[in-house]
């Protein structure tokens, strides 16, 4: 590549950009209606129900939450559906000032993973695979996030009313700090 | 999984021609504009002509980015796939690294004795931000409902990294200041310049740990590689750059369900990409690397993956210069997503060609200072899920 003969590409400013001729705007109108299927639609219900529920592969005995119809691994259809105490622990934590379309939020949110407690898995902190949900905390700061005090804390969902559930995952309002 | 020795090869396969646009946050060119400029240069670079070409690979990420679906059919008169064997491949942001991996195949099979490689990236039609556009990789049933902005799983997952690896954000800080240092001698860049860890630290935060100067700009650009078999790339070439491993995995898109401190998937493409190179020892045989830099933190995570460091070490020789272009093992001496841009698709296969420029001694400015051999390229892609990984050698 010779360094002295410059590239091809024209760079435009916004400015020039919105002066060219002939710009074209399209906002696409569509509008989408996803079905969640065999074992996802029974993780709602019970997320409804105010319960978190994980399937078993019987033969690699690996709990799925959330669920699968089928093993991954094992490529088998999975058997037995267990109910989770809901508790777990945070795997990892983060502070968001942005929104989806990156603007600027007035109250930022603090969103993690959440290392589930689920029967199959040693919960030891070297084991690659778990069960497990992202999510929002609520109940902690900022600066738990920034100084680490988050990460491993015992934490539990906080439901919506029973009134208020439709069968998402935002039936949990978010997971919060375990009173000890 | 990557246990099945894969190596029913019938033709050793090189590069023999590399070319690349500008890198910048958008352009007057369409994308098949970019996709000709960068296959042209290209072909001239190989000495050749479309006519010697017998068939044609396309990379491109999200359709929704350029707003026009089938990419690889709009794309095809541009990137010379007219009246050819013409492919398009997609594994989001693993998607440059896998350009070169499926021309590859295309030769090592014996169906085509030269390919042109070709991948584009345009980002900046998408308003009012190219983020909104990340809304639509999130599964819909479980992870929309929250809201979630795609720099969140990165944020998730750097701040996992600081807490297994005990890494502090002014250690991760210098692989942005090191990389857009680097940047200052690419033809292309869009980001380079020499800034300081402070300028990181006191940079916006977007999602904490995440800050605007650990990230890379959003792009229009295109890259594009030529591919021949050995008896092609020998009559084209006295320094042809042999592809010597290559390897490619994917994960699952349940990303909140694994360690996220390790990435997986790179280090099985790694292990593939190696054996099949004959590397035992990647962190002594590597001369040097373009590992997957969309983020600061992602560059040592994939080190990390990519075997040239133990786990959580990477931190450490980068703070001992390990990685700088004069060390001992320098990473992204192109200067990286972070320094000369991310425009997806392009930016994966800039880093392919690096290895090229970098293993003929023409780097120019940016070449490292040690002699080399090999190099690993890498790129990852989706929801923490995709590893693409090329060994190349000289």
């Amino acid at each position: 590549m010779s360094e002295e003969k410059s590239l091809p590409g024209t760079y435009l400013r916004e400015r020039d950009l919105q002066s060219l001729p002939g710009i074209v705007e399209h906002r696409p109108d569509v509008k989408y209606l996803y079905s969640a299927g065999q074992a996802q639609s029974m993780f709602l219900r019970g997320l409804k129900d105010g319960r978190i529920l994980g399937v078993r592969c019987m033969r690699c005995g690996r709990v799925y939450v959330p669920p699968r119809s089928y093993c991954e691994y094992c490529f088998a259809p999975t058997g037995d559906w267990v109910e989770l105490s809901g508790e777990g622990e945070v795997h990892t934590a983060v502070v968001s000032y942005i929104s989806t379309f990156r603007e600027r939020l007035e109250k930022p949110e603090i969103v993690a993973v959440v290392k589930l407690y689920a029967p199959g898995y040693t919960n030891k902190d070297d084991e690659y695979e778990f069960a497990g949900m992202f999510h929002k905390l609520c109940g902690v700061g900022e600066d738990d996030v920034i100084n680490g005090r988050v990460i491993g804390m015992r934490v539990k969902p906080r439901w919506r009313p029973p009134e208020e559930r439709i069968g998402s995952v935002t039936d949990i309002e978010c997971f919060e700090p375990v009173q000890s | 999984m990557v246990s099945r020795p894969n190596l029913h090869v019938k033709d050793r396969v090189a590069v023999v021609g590399a070319g690349i646009t500008l890198f910048r946050r958008r352009m007057l060119e369409t994308p098949r504009e970019l996709a000709w400029e960068a296959s042209k240069m290209a072909l001239e670079s190989a000495g050749l002509t479309l006519r010697d070409i017998d068939c044609v690979v396309i990379g491109s990420a999200p359709d929704a980015f350029d707003g026009v679906h089938m990419k690889g059919e709009y794309l095809a008169d541009g990137a010379g796939g007219l009246m050819k064997p013409t492919v398009r491949v997609y594994v989001g942001g693993g998607t440059g690294v896998f350009v070169p991996i499926a021309a590859w195949w295309h030769v090592a099979s014996g169906l085509c004795r030269t390919v042109l490689a070709v991948a584009e990236e345009k980002m900046s039609p998408a308003r009012p931000h190219p983020q909104g556009v990340f809304a639509y990789i999130w599964d819909p049933i479980l992870e929309r409902p929250l809201g979630p902005n795609l720099i969140w799983i990165f944020a998730l997952e750097m701040r996992r990294y600081m807490h297994k690896c005990r890494v502090d954000k002014e250690t991760i800080a210098k692989v942005s200041v090191k990389n857009k240092r680097n940047a200052m001698g690419h033809p292309a860049a869009q980001a380079a310049g020499e800034i300081t860890v402070e300028d990181v630290l006191n940079s916006e935060v977007l999602v904490w740990p995440v800050q605007r100067l650990d990230i890379s700009p959003v792009s229009d650009g295109a890259a594009a590689l030529v591919l021949a078999s050995e008896n092609e790339a020998r009559r084209i070439t006295d320094s042809p750059v042999w592809i010597e491993g290559v390897g490619w995995t994917l994960d699952n898109t349940h990303w909140y369900n694994r360690e996220l401190a390790y990435p997986r998937y790179v280090n099985y493409a790694a292990r593939m990409a190696y054996r099949m190179a004959g590397i035992e020892r990647p962190w002594r045989e590597i001369d040097f690397a373009e590992p997957y830099d969309p983020f600061d933190y992602k560059e040592l995570h994939h080190i990390e993956g990519l075997m040239l460091a133990r786990p959580c070490e990477a931190p450490k020789l980068l703070e001992e210069g390990w990685f700088d272009r004069s060390g001992e093992l320098p990473t992204s001496p192109s200067g990286g997503l972070l320094g000369v841009g991310n425009p997806i698709a392009a930016a994966g296969l800039m880093k392919a060609a690096e290895l090229f420029w970098q293993l003929r001694y023409e780097a120019g400015p940016r070449q490292v200072k040690k002699p080399v051999h090999k190099g690993v390229a890498q790129a990852w892609g989706d929801l923490m899920q995709a590893g693409t990984v090329v060994v190349m050698g000289n």
